[in-house]
């Protein structure tokens, strides 16, 4: 305890306050002395720590805090300080304002443009490019999360070779007789990446492949397209990328494709669906969306109609479609299959990655019928450099590992002895390689197995590019140098070439040169962020459907079991992030945890349901899964909604050496995915376990949601397009707003002025294009320094997440419709919260914000009580994490680091409003609609959350306060929130009686 | 009743006394003088936490190099955005890098012993580490641009730099001190022309002032997100 | 003169002749068993803090009242070097056990102001031989209260803030919030409370001053006393001070648990946002505060031989009002559930069901048995003039008034108006242990009390006798 408080003080001597780059230069130079490593040996990160354990070091510390408070005075003194300028100042920099690059974040390969926030070049917040195709300003959850990733102390940070600390140099010395030898006869050579869109380090491989004769490049990723890539060859012949333009479809068929929240080009998608959905005033013109699907997913909330199948019935279901008559669930698909004629050419039928090729194949036979392809559906050549059958290279690897053909293997980034199919055997196979070197971002399970392992570097760390879902190609610049010794694959490459002294920066540059780049264009590529009209064309084809491969009538009979990636930790590579562990999954809202999910009839039938009381306790049953000969206990989940008789499995946990953070969490059904049936397969069997109880981190409670209350208390405001259109008003009949309205000034306290040169701030949130998808949740997370409190302390009921997304079923327990409802702080202009603090510490600002001043508060969590709203969050423990050295510089600068024992809440980013308020008063101007706006309002992909001010008439808020279908949240409490929501309005297809 | 008391006064008349007479005063003294005593004790700790024990006001900090602003600003004439460069774009004024410094002293003074840790720092590219005179606690977010632009000059509340030898905080920086200003800006604004001039005073605040506050849109910012978030 | 003889009680006493025609009923029962005189009644009393060594009982209560306190202790330390997580409290229950256990012990707290102030003013002359006791309960039980709101915060170590002071923010404490009028509904409470006790104990300290064989017991004693000769001045002015406190603490009484109930009254959750909170809980607390006495009343009186002073008449007439309080109380719960379903409001019905039915459901109902049925028992002469009936009940009563609390505070909060943030609380083991920690602090103050004070007001009880009477008839008017 006592050494580490002195690493602490060691390394404050060492980096002091430093700014800029410098901080950097000596925090590497640090990175590479013994103190420093053993100072991120640390245990357990402080953002995940479970903290009601004894009196650890921090709670020492709180000690003498709160004894020297106690003693009194002598607190207030503050410590002496320095002051630490520049030797020589940058250039652009200006001390004290942020300023944003343009780079791109990969996911599977692909990219998606982002805009980095960096303060005295210290990157602290990641947000979408607007001008990127995949974007458009948007970002999603992993994206957000990914600025964690950088400063994650588990991070790899040295060479290691067979474990022990090695050097780059040595690696490359190490290198040398595999290369000479493979200059022959490279046939044993291998390459493993994952998918890889890069053209530099395309090219790169191409020139390494044609040094070593025989060389073979294999890519593998768990969560790939493959059975997109063959769907595509079945139907258009060749590899080919399809991309979907929503804008133009009134009809949208998604056979149990996720492609809101999920996929390549997902945000862009969402932001395209969400813009043909939205009922206006003027526009009650709405798409419809049909969903096939097994679980439910962010896409199948948003449906007008969803259909419940087990995986198997895909096929059948999507050839009756293109047939338009089916044999069961007739009536939907007729009409689905009605609804899509009638829109030939303006609608789209889309597979998503996880279903078997021949539905992909399927879907694009009946989108060329239709005549779809080249006005919604667009065809151009593969992004990727190399596209293949991931899966089909990596049985081949495998199996020349097991053959011993194998003399020498390279992997970049993957990760196969945790996430490869569990018939390959790959721990065998990879102990018959004689020279396995790895690169990666953590010293991982196969890192483990490595004779040698570099650490990567951040795609913040390092120069590269990539391709977007249309094809469109950003440069990845960094923002930052590696904190950790990093090497980028460009590197590695490079070594393998010979050319050790090319950087990733010479290597970039050099390629786009080659390509008829020059300084201009160059620097126009990193302003912007992408290369104008890089983007694949597009190119008509069409498709024919394939031949059956599994007869309608015999279906397999049981339950199924359904294998998808986790919706928050992706394929195992965000274990370690806390952020994205802590972040509640989409439908089921559990955190720091997998589950299998049931329907409620096959739970009841299996007689694993776990009692109400449990539920009501966040405890469920352990049951044992038996699925082809491997047996795995996992905690049973009830979802209304899900398919019956199949159970759902999330991949991604159980990891064993990623970080502190990740190992050992949740439950690893990585062995449940086998080759021939990499997303599940008939015959499972479900048993409860002889230890049955099991405790669940759930944010919402489960059961306790019954419909009735829901909307007697008019939490939820929805309804249908023809209900609208008969009476646009018609939420608001029979509730409490008039009575509201007419005691305007029903109160005893003068009622506050709020005309300019104030502001008033107002959010409107339109439930109608709301996917759960959390990205806001995290961008709030991101931008106000909120503290993860791990699964201990959310199971007690203590997340501190400022912003929830709120799950509400209605309808019957089997297939119920779910609305998705963010609430951040409503602002209210009469808070029930304000009148109660007995110190003032919560206030109601010129602009009608309750400002919440931390350091004045004492903590009677007064306020929170009589919050009708319940979004205040009180630091019951020392949650936010002031010692781990690499989470300091993530921290957003403009927002104070809550302290124990304070209450915390949404303030509509105040420190942007703020930062705004002064810019546009040093120009003697009013802040102009969409100068500011909230970090949730900012990263919505569907647009869903709008803020902006009310005291001028035509912002974008205001306006959409004028919308009839714009409703408060518990009006007859008459707190008059800034908040309020727009209703939720469905286009259910007439024919379809549900 | 009063027979009670009879045999209680029979009673005491027989014993010896416990207490001096002077016991009597003691206990007077001590019981109301208990009053004054926590009063005075409260008053004590209350001058306390406004002296520069704890505000630092007036402190002169020990600086690798003794530089003096008397000499810079009075004496040479120099702009404070010479060196401060941010302090009317970003909330921090901005503490000049070496190479500003090594501008001038490039040429003059080129070998006083004074500046030898300046020219070190250029040298070796190590900074200077000066230590911080004025330090607000990092739950406040104080913006100089924009105090600056609205008329409120340097002097105001770092006082007469251009008269210290060694920089000291001139003012006290608690939160009564800022919210004063907050309160009543009018008392305390001057045309913007002034802001950088250390010997500004005002003729006729009493009218100067309210047109002031008018003239540039000067607003009674007291909310406490004004300052804190 | 004639004056002061208005303020002692007056005994009617009967030729016993009449006695034989008079049925017995008719006869009131004394407040002083027969046969004492001035001497027996000092001697009695004040032996028991001079000359009589404790008693067992003393002995083991003091021993385990000691090793709680050490409990308490051990929790306050945790608590404050590790945080208010250690609690059950979470999002949405921001308050538990800590407020909870605070009303409940301010609820015990009135009885002594309550018997020595109104009884006093009502001259219930059957008050005097408890109402020292029941003072010092209230001041020690005012303590065990005080504990929490100073500890329940997130950094108590800055709780001064609620006080109004000049400070260097430029900035007043929030008046508006119920939980400022608390600190001084209560601090004034307490403070009134710890006079009108010591004033009334200085003729007894006097007493006990010149009783008291060791020199030191006499200082000690004698600086108590503060000169007290009991000469004709100092009993004016004593008569006149006491009179005074009386007069300025029984508003107290009233004003400390209505101020203390609109910290809930005065917010919006339903089950709280109620307007009849504050005659509702000062029944309450009158309620509680005479169990309490009861509790330690009988048992003290056993083991201190003091029958003779604590009258089985005293038990019987606390027994009356604990019957009359309970029965308000009892009328609150029915109207709280007529208040929701007559309300209509969809928050209050719900709120009102889940207490009776939800997953709370026992507490309520163990709520009504111990405050709405137990204390019927008190319709019965036979268990009002039963001491163990009396205990029974009274226990009844402590065990319900913490369990009202119970479901008052924490089940209205833990589902309150938006289903999608409701939640379970329980209290943890710290929550128990600063509970019973404070028990422990509270009989650690009280066993102290009956060692080195007298219980019982020798000079009050003095005047209960035929002789005071007999010479308070001869002289004066």
């Amino acid at each position: 305890m006592s050494d580490k408080t002195l690493d602490f003080k060691q390394f404050r001597e060492r980096v002091g306050d430093l700014r800029g780059r410098e901080y950097w230069r000596s925090l590497e130079e640090l990175s590479r002395s013994d103190a420093f490593d053993e100072f991120f040996q640390e245990e357990f990160p402080r953002q995940a720590v479970a903290l009601n354990n004894g009196v650890d070091r921090r709670n020492f510390i709180k000690l003498m805090g709160a004894s020297v408070a106690a003693a009194g005075l002598a607190a207030c003194r503050q410590p002496e300080q320095s002051i630490i300028p520049y030797v020589r100042q940058p250039e652009n920099l200006v001390p004290g304002k942020p300023m944003f690059f343009a780079s791109a974040f990969t996911l599977g390969g692909i990219a998606t443009g982002v805009l980095v926030e960096s303060h005295e070049f210290r990157p602290t917040k990641i947000e979408g490019n607007p001008d990127h195709p995949s974007s458009l300003g948007a970002s999603d959850a992993y994206m957000q999360a990914s600025i964690l990733n950088l400063y994650d102390p588990d991070r790899s940070q040295v060479v290691r070779r067979l474990g022990d600390t090695s050097t780059w140099s040595e690696f490359i010395a190490a290198l040398q007789p595999v290369l000479t030898a493979a200059k022959t006869n490279g046939a044993g050579l291998r390459l493993l990446t994952q998918t890889i869109t890069s053209p530099t380090l395309g090219a790169q491989i191409q020139q390494v492949l044609a040094m070593y004769p025989g060389m073979k490049w294999h890519q593998w990723e768990a969560v790939n397209r493959d059975n997109a890539r063959e769907g595509a060859k079945m139907a258009f012949g060749n590899y080919a990328n399809v991309i979907y333009d929503f804008t133009k479809a009134n009809v949208v068929v998604a056979l149990g494709a996720n492609f809101l929240d999920e996929g390549p080009g997902h945000l862009r998608y969402a932001r395209d669906f969400a813009s043909r959905r939205r009922v206006r005033k003027a526009t009650t013109a709405i798409n419809r969306l049909y969903a096939i699907e097994s679980s439910y997913t962010s896409t199948g909330t948003l449906a007008d109609h969803r259909l419940r199948i087990k995986p198997s019935q895909m096929e059948s279901i999507a050839r009756a479609i293109a047939a338009g008559n089916g044999s069961e669930h007739a009536d939907f698909i007729a009409a689905a299959a009605r609804d899509l004629k009638a829109n030939a050419g303006k609608s789209i039928v889309i597979a998503g990655d996880d279903q078997p090729a021949v539905v992909h194949a399927i879907a694009h036979a009946i989108n060329s019928q239709l005549g779809n392809i080249g006005s919604t559906v667009l065809i151009t050549d593969s992004i990727e450099v190399a596209p293949v059958n991931q899966l089909e290279s990596l049985r081949e690897l495998t199996t020349d590992m097991h053959n011993g053909a194998v003399k020498a293997l390279i992997i970049l980034g993957c990760n196969p002895m945790f996430d490869a199919p569990a018939d390959f055997r790959f721990h065998e196979a990879m102990t018959k390689v004689p020279f396995r070197a790895h690169l990666g971002m953590y010293y991982d399970e196969t890192a483990m197995l490595s004779h040698w392992h570099v650490p990567e570097v951040h795609s913040l760390e390092t120069w590269s590019d990539a391709r977007a879902h249309d094809g469109t190609i950003s440069i990845i610049q960094p923002l930052i140098a590696p904190l950790y010794n990093g090497r980028s694959p460009h590197e590695v490459m490079g070594a393998l070439i010979g050319g050790l002294d090319q950087s990733p920066y010479d290597t970039v540059r050099a390629y786009w040169f080659s390509k008829g780049g020059n300084e201009d264009t160059w620097k126009k590529w990193l302003h912007d962020g992408v290369m104008a009209n890089s983007a694949l064309p597009t190119r008509t084809a069409s498709a024919a459907a394939p031949p059956a491969t599994v007869e309608p009538g015999n279906l397999a009979t049981g339950i199924e079991l359904e294998i998808k990636h986790d919706p928050t930790i992706y394929d195992g590579r965000f274990a370690n992030n806390a952020w994205l562990q802590e972040l509640p999954k989409p439908q089921t809202k559990i955190v720091w945890d997998n589950v299998l999910l049931l329907s409620p009839k096959t739970a009841d039938r299996l007689n694993v349901r776990p009692d109400d009381g449990d539920v009501n306790e966040k405890r469920t049953w352990i049951v044992k899964v038996a699925y082809r000969g491997v047996e795995i206990e996992l905690p049973v989940w009830v979802v209304p909604g899900h398919a019956d008789d199949v159970a759902t499995v999330f991949f991604g946990y159980g990891r064993t050496h990623q970080g502190k953070i990740a190992n050992n969490l949740g439950f690893n059904v990585y062995p449940f995915r086998f080759s021939d049936a990499m997303h599940g397969g008939a015959g499972v069997e479900i048993k409860k376990s002889d230890k049955p109880i099991y405790p669940i981190a759930c944010t919402q409670e489960h059961q306790s949601i019954d419909p009735k209350i829901v909307r007697e208390r008019g939490v939820i405001m929805a309804g249908t397009i023809g209900e609208y259109v008969k009476n646009p008003g018609f939420i608001h009949e029979d509730r409490g707003e008039k009575a509201a309205a007419e005691e305007e000034n029903a109160t005893m306290n003068p009622p506050y002025s709020y005309d300019p040169p104030a502001y008033r701030w107002a959010m409107s949130i339109d439930t109608s294009v709301c996917t759960g998808c959390n990205g806001c949740v995290i961008a709030c997370v991101s931008e106000n320094n909120i503290a993860m409190v791990g699964k201990e302390e959310v199971h007690r009921e203590r997340e501190m997440h400022w912003l929830r997304i709120d799950r509400y079923y209605k309808g019957d327990v089997d297939n119920p419709e779910v609305y998705h409802q963010p609430v951040p702080c409503m602002q209210c202009e009469q808070a029930p919260c304000e009148p109660v603090c007995p110190v003032g510490a919560t206030s109601h600002s010129g602009d009608g914000l309750n400002d919440m001043t931390y350091n004045r508060c004492v903590g009677t969590r007064y306020c929170s009580n009589n919050c009708p709203y319940k979004v205040r969050r009180f630091n019951f423990f020392h949650y936010a994490d002031y010692d781990t050295p690499s989470l300091k510089p993530m921290r957003n600068p403009h927002v104070s680091v809550r302290t124990r024992g304070v209450m915390e809440k949404c303030t509509y980013c105040v420190q942007r409003i703020t930062a705004a308020k002064v810019t546009s008063e040093r120009e003697n101007r009013r802040i102009k609609d969409g100068e500011v706006t909230t970090a949730c309002a900012q990263a919505c992909p569907t647009e869903a959350i709008v803020f902006g001010d009310l005291n001028d008439p035509n912002s974008n808020v205001s306006q959409l306060k004028l919308e009839p279908t714009d409703y408060t949240l518990l009006p007859e409490l008459n707190t008059r929130p800034r908040t309020t929501y727009l209703a939720t309005i469905k286009n259910p297809n007439p024919e379809i009686r549900s | 009743m009063r027979g009670a008391r009879f045999h209680e006064e029979l009673k005491q008349q027989s014993m010896a006394q416990i207490f001096h007479r002077s016991a009597n005063t003691i206990s007077r003294v001590t019981i109301f003088g208990a009053i004054f005593i926590v009063g005075f004790i409260l008053w004590v700790i209350g001058g306390i936490i406004r002296s520069p024990f704890f505000t630092n006001q007036g402190v002169e900090r020990e600086q690798p190099v003794p530089f003096s602003h008397q000499h810079h600003v009075a004496g040479l004439g120099i702009d404070c955005r010479y060196c401060h460069t941010s302090v009317e774009t970003s909330s921090f004024a901005g503490i000049p890098p070496t190479q500003t410094c090594m501008n001038c002293h490039a040429q003059i003074w080129t070998n006083a012993a004074m500046l030898e840790p300046v020219r070190a720092s250029f040298a070796t590219n190590k900074p200077i580490v000066w230590s911080r005179v004025h330090r607000l606690p990092d739950f406040v977010h104080f913006y100089h641009s924009i105090h600056v632009s609205k008329g409120i000059g340097c002097a105001t509340c770092h006082g007469r730099i251009d008269k210290m030898a060694l920089t000291y905080q001139a003012a006290p920086l608690t939160m009564q001190w800022c919210i004063e200003c907050h309160r009543n800006p009018e008392l305390y604004v001057r045309p913007k022309d002034q802001v950088f001039n250390m010997s500004y005073v005002a003729t006729d605040q009493a009218t100067l002032g309210p047109k002031l506050v008018k003239e540039y849109g000067i607003q009674k910012l007291t909310a406490c997100s004004t300052c804190h978030y | 003169m004639s004056d002061i003889d208005q303020q002692s009680p007056v005994h009617e006493v009967r030729p016993t002749t009449q006695a034989d025609k008079i049925p017995a009923r008719f006869i009131p029962q004394p407040v002083l068993e027969p046969g004492h005189t001035f001497a027996s009644v000092t001697d009695h009393i004040s032996s028991i803090v001079l000359r009589r060594k404790m008693p067992i009982g003393w002995m083991i209560g003091f021993g385990i009242s000691c090793v709680l306190l050490m409990v308490l202790g051990a929790t306050i330390t945790k608590l404050i070097f590790v945080g208010v997580g250690i609690w059950g409290i979470n999002h949405p229950v921001g308050w538990g056990f800590d407020i909870l256990n605070f009303v409940w012990w301010i609820g015990i707290g009135h009885a002594g102001t309550l018997i020595s102030a109104i009884l006093l003013l009502l001259r219930q002359e059957w008050r005097t031989s408890i109402n020292r006791f029941a003072e010092a309960m209230t001041l020690f039980a005012v303590a065990s209260a005080g504990l929490y709101p100073a500890l329940h915060t997130g950094r108590p170590w800055y709780d001064y803030w609620l006080f109004p002071y000049p400070n260097t923010m430029g900035i007043w404490p929030q008046f508006r919030s119920p939980l400022m009028w608390d600190v001084f509904a209560v601090s004034t409470y307490a403070t009134v409370s710890l006079l009108f006790w010591y004033v009334g104990l200085v003729p007894d300290l006097a007493t006990l001053r010149d009783r008291s064989r060791s020199k030191v017991g006499r200082f000690i004693y004698g600086m108590g006393s503060l000169g007290w000769r009991g000469s004709a001045k100092h009993w004016h002015r004593y008569e006149h001070a006491y009179l005074l406190l009386a007069g300025l603490s029984t508003p107290l009484v009233l004003s400390v648990h209505t101020i203390v109930s609109f910290d809930f009254a005065v917010s919006q959750i339903p089950g709280w946002h109620s307007t009849f909170f504050p005659p509702y809980f000062v029944a309450g607390a009158v309620y509680a505060g005479f169990a309490m006495v009861l509790t330690l009343a009988i048992p003290a009186r056993k083991m201190f031989k003091l029958e003779g002073f604590i009258t089985m008449k005293h038990l019987e007439n606390m027994g009356k009002v604990m019957l009359a309080t309970g029965m308000i109380v009892f009328y609150s719960y029915i109207t709280e559930v007529f208040y929701a379903y007559y309300s209509g409001n969809p928050f209050e019905r719900y709120m009102m069901m889940d207490r009776i039915f939800g997953p709370y459901w026992k507490m309520y109902w163990m709520l009504i048995l111990c405050n709405g049925l137990a204390p019927q028992l008190m319709w019965i002469k036979k268990c009002r003039s039963s001491a163990g009936w009396l205990l029974f009940t009274a226990m009844f009563a402590n065990v319900g008034m913490w369990l009202e609390r119970f479901v008052i505070i924490p089940e209205s909060l833990h589902r309150d108006f938006l289903p999608s943030s409701w939640g379970m609380y329980h209290g943890t083991v710290w929550d128990w242990s600063m509970y019973i920690g404070s028990i422990g602090l509270f009989f650690f103050l009280l066993f102290l009390f009956l060692r080195f004070l007298p219980m019982i007001s020798i000079f009050e009880m003095r005047t209960m006798l035929p002789e005071a009477q007999a010479h308070s008839e001869e002289g004066g008017h």
